[in-house]
C-alpha cells in the first residue's frame, strides 16, 4: 500500500472523476425538462405585452429558434464556463443573482444551521445519554413533531408570536429600509458588511432581522439532528473502549462527557451534508414566509413570472450546489476516517 | 410468552403466513415503539374518518361563503356561527380545514400509488437483469435523488401546472417524481442481493421464466421494507404537498380545501393579529404529518430487525425474568 498522502490524493480525484457523469446527468435532466417540455418559453413569459417581431428578435438572441442539439450543446458548453443565462423578463445574468441574492441565502442557511446543530446536538446527546426514560421520550417526540411542522407554519407561528403580539422582532426583509439604504455593500453578507464598516447599529438591526427566519429554518432541521446523534450516542455507549472506560474505574460522567460524546458527534459532518437538500428546500418556503430577498425567494418570484431562462439557471446551481457540498463532505471524511478509500 | 404457544397450535395452520410473520412483531412492540405505533395508528385513522365524514360534520362547503343570501362576514374572529372564524373571502376556517383533510388524503394515497406502482416493478426488473439499462437506471435515479425534493416537485408542478393546469392529479404526479427514486433504490438494492440466493437460483435451474421468478420467488421477499417507506413518505408528501399549496402550486381554491394554501394566504393575515386562519389549518397539517411519522417509526421498529427493542433486558443478579421473557420471543420466531 502507498503512503497516506498519495491514497487520499486518489480518493479525491476518484470522487471527483464519479462526480462528472452526475453532473452531466443533471444537467440533461434540467434541459430536458425545461427546453423538451410542451409550450413557448419566451411567449409563456412575456405573455401577451410584446409584438411578435420582438419575441422574434429575444428568441433569435437566447438561441431559441436553433435546433434542439444545438441548443442543448449550447447549453452544456454556457454551464460548463460559468454562465447560466440571463433571465427573460429582466434580462439579469443568472451569475447577478447568485452574487446579491445568494449571499442572502447563505447568511440564512449559515446561520439556521448554527441553530439546528445547537439544538440538535444538545438534545441528542442528553436523549441518547438517559436512553428510553421520559427525558428521552419528550426529545424523541419533539424531533419527530418538530420535523413535521413544515417551515412556513413554523415561521407564521414566530411572526405571530414575537413579531405581531410582543412586537419584539422584525418580521420581513433582510434589514430596516433606512439601514439597507445606507448600507455599504463589500460581500452581501450583511452582517459581515456592517462589521467591516464598523456600523454596529447596523449590525444589530440585520441581526434582529435574521433571528427569526434562521431559527425557523434552523428548528424545523434540527429534528434530524436530534434522532441522529441521539442514535449515535447509543450506539457509541456500546462500544467496547466505553465499556474498557467504566472497567477501569472512571467515573460515568467522564466515561460519557469525554468519550462517548467526541465520537458522536463525528458523523455531524456527514448529517450536515446530507441535509442540504432539506435545507435549500427549507430556504425556498422560510425566504418566502419571511420575505427574504434569498435566491428561494427569486425563483418563486420568476416562477409566478413564468420565466423559464431564470427557472433553469437557478435550478442548475442549487443542483450543482448540492452535488458540491457532497463531494466536500466527503472529503473532509475522508480525511477524518482513513478507513474511508476506494 | 407460553400462552401464545397454546392458541398457536390450534390455529388453521399456513392461513397466510406471510401476514401472520408480519403481524406478530407487531404485537411484540414495547415501550416507545409501541406508544408510536399506537398514537400513530390513532391520529392517522382520526384523520380518515373525517375525510370520510367530512360533508356531515362540516358546517359550510370549503368554498361557500354565504347562507340563505346572506354574506359571511369577513375575517371574522371565532364565534358560535363560525366557530374556527372566517377567511378574507368570507370562507368559514373551520369547513376548510375539515375539507382539507379530504384533499391531503387524496392526493397522498395517490401519489403513493403512482410512485409504488412505477417504483416497485422497475426496481424489481432494474435489479433482477442488471446490465447497462440497470446502470442507466442507477445513475438517473441517483441524480434524481440528490435534486432537492420540495424544488423537484416545484418544477414538475410549474411544467404541468403551464400546460395541463392543477388538479389533485398533477400535485400527486408532482410528489410521485420525488419518491420513485426511493422505492427504486430499496427494491432494486434487495433484489440484487436475493437475486443470488440458491433457491431463486433453483428456481432458475427447474427452468422458471425470469417473471415467474420475479413474481413469486424475489418480490416477496423484499418488499417487506416497503410498508414502512411508504408510511414515512406518506408524512412527507403530505408536507411537500402544503409546500407546493403555500407556494401556489398545489390545488386550485375552487377544486378543493389545502391547507398550504390556507396558511399562504394567512401570511398576510398575521400582520394585523389576524391568527384563526392560520393557526387552524397549520395545527391540522402538523398533527397529521406527525400522526403519519410516528406511525413509520413505529412501524420501522417494530419491523426492522435492527432497531427492534423487545424488552429492556437488565442483567441483574437474581433476576432472570426479562432474559426467560426474550428467549421466549426468538424461539417463538
Amino acid at each position: 500500500m502507498s503512503g497516506h498522502g498519495t491514497s487520499l490524493r486518489r480518493y479525491a480525484l476518484t470522487r471527483l472523476a464519479l462526480v462528472l457523469p452526475m453532473v452531466f446527468i443533471l444537467l440533461t435532466m434540467v434541459f430536458l425538462l425545461m427546453r423538451v417540455a410542451p409550450g413557448d418559453p419566451i411567449s409563456a413569459s412575456l405573455g401577451g405585452r410584446v409584438p411578435p417581431a420582438v419575441v422574434k428578435q429575444i428568441r433569435h438572441q437566447l438561441g431559441f429558434d436553433k435546433p434542439l442539439y444545438t441548443q442543448y450543446w449550447n447549453y452544456l458548453w454556457d454551464t460548463i464556463r460559468g454562465n447560466f443565462g440571463t433571465t427573460i423578463t429582466d434580462r439579469l445574468p443568472i451569475t447577478e443573482i447568485i452574487r446579491v441574492n445568494g449571499a442572502a441565502t447563505l447568511e440564512l442557511t449559515i446561520a439556521a444551521m448554527f441553530v439546528a446543530i445547537t439544538v440538535g446536538v444538545i438534545v441528542g446527546l442528553v436523549c441518547g445519554r438517559y436512553r428510553d426514560t421520559p427525558i428521552d421520550a419528550t426529545g424523541r417526540l419533539y424531533g419527530i413533531v418538530i420535523y413535521a411542522v413544515p417551515p412556513f407554519f413554523l415561521g407564521l407561528l414566530a411572526q405571530l408570536i414575537f413579531g405581531v403580539w410582543l412586537g419584539w422582532l422584525p418580521v420581513s426583509d433582510r434589514a430596516s429600509p433606512i439601514v439597507q439604504a445606507t448600507l455599504q455593500t463589500h460581500t452581501n453578507l450583511f452582517l459581515i458588511d456592517t462589521l467591516i464598516d464598523r456600523q454596529w447599529y447596523a449590525f444589530w438591526d440585520c441581526v434582529k432581522h435574521l433571528i427569526l427566519p434562521a431559527t425557523t429554518l434552523g428548528l424545523v432541521i434540527s429534528g434530524i439532528f436530534v434522532r441522529l446523534i441521539r442514535v449515535n450516542v447509543i450506539r457509541t455507549l456500546r462500544d467496547d473502549y466505553v465499556e474498557a472506560a467504566r472497567a477501569r474505574g472512571i467515573d460515568e460522567h467522564t466515561v460519557v462527557f469525554s468519550h462517548a460524546f467526541r465520537n458522536a458527534l463525528v458523523p455531524v459532518i456527514t448529517i450536515v451534508g446530507l441535509q442540504m437538500a432539506l435545507l435549500l428546500g427549507g430556504a425556498i418556503l422560510t425566504e418566502t414566509t419571511f420575505n427574504w430577498p434569498g435566491i428561494g425567494k427569486e425563483l418563486v418570484n420568476y416562477l409566478q413570472n413564468r420565466d423559464y431562462a431564470a427557472v433553469q439557471g437557478i435550478i442548475i446551481v442549487f443542483a450543482l450546489v448540492v452535488v458540491a457540498v457532497s463531494v466536500v463532505i466527503d472529503f473532509v471524511n475522508a480525511l477524518i476516517d482513513p478507513r474511508i478509500r476506494y | 410468552m407460553a400462552q401464545v404457544a397454546v392458541p398457536r397450535a390450534t390455529r388453521p395452520r399456513r392461513l397466510l403466513p406471510g401476514v401472520r410473520r408480519a403481524v406478530e412483531p407487531i404485537r411484540e412492540a414495547r415501550g416507545f415503539a409501541k406508544a408510536m405505533l399506537w398514537a400513530g395508528a390513532g391520529i392517522t385513522g382520526f384523520f380518515i374518518l373525517i375525510a370520510i365524514i367530512a360533508p356531515l360534520i362540516s358546517p359550510y362547503g370549503f368554498d361557500q361563503y354565504q347562507a340563505d343570501g346572506k354574506r359571511f362576514p369577513q375575517l371574522a374572529p371565532p364565534s358560535h356561527e363560525h366557530l374556527w372564524g372566517t377567511t378574507v373571502q368570507s370562507v368559514d376556517v373551520m369547513s376548510r380545514v375539515i375539507y382539507g383533510t379530504q384533499t391531503e388524503l387524496k392526493v397522498v394515497i395517490l401519489s403513493l400509488a403512482f410512485s409504488l406502482l412505477i417504483g416497485v416493478p422497475v426496481g424489481l426488473i432494474s435489479g433482477y437483469f442488471g446490465g447497462p439499462l440497470d446502470r442507466a437506471l442507477v445513475l438517473i435515479m441517483d441524480a434524481l435523488f440528490a435534486f432537492p425534493y420540495l424544488l423537484l416537485a416545484i418544477v414538475i408542478a410549474f411544467l404541468l401546472s403551464s400546460t395541463v393546469g392543477s388538479s389533485v392529479v398533477v400535485a400527486a404526479i408532482a410528489i410521485t417524481v420525488v419518491y420513485i427514486p426511493q422505492y427504486f433504490r430499496v427494491v432494486r438494492n434487495h433484489v440484487v442481493s436475493v437475486r443470488e440466493e440458491s433457491y431463486v437460483e433453483a428456481a432458475r435451474a427447474i427452468g422458471a421464466k425470469p417473471f415467474t421468478i420475479m413474481r413469486k420467488y424475489v418480490f416477496f421477499n423484499v418488499v417487506q421494507n416497503v410498508p414502512v417507506i411508504a408510511t414515512l413518505n406518506a408524512a412527507d408528501a403530505v408536507g411537500t404537498l402544503a409546500a407546493l399549496g403555500f407556494l401556489g402550486y398545489g390545488i386550485q381554491p375552487s377544486e378543493g380545501a389545502e391547507w398550504g394554501y390556507d396558511i399562504q394566504r394567512a401570511v398576510s393575515d398575521t400582520a394585523s393579529g389576524i391568527w384563526w386562519t392560520g393557526l387552524f389549518p397549520g395545527f391540522a397539517l402538523v398533527l397529521l404529518v406527525t400522526g403519519l411519522t410516528l406511525l413509520g417509526e413505529g412501524l420501522n421498529e417494530t419491523i426492522n430487525p435492527v432497531l427492534r427493542r423487545r424488552k429492556i433486558v437488565k442483567f441483574e443478579l437474581g433476576s432472570t425474568e426479562g432474559e426467560a421473557e426474550a428467549g421466549a420471543i426468538s424461539e417463538a420466531d
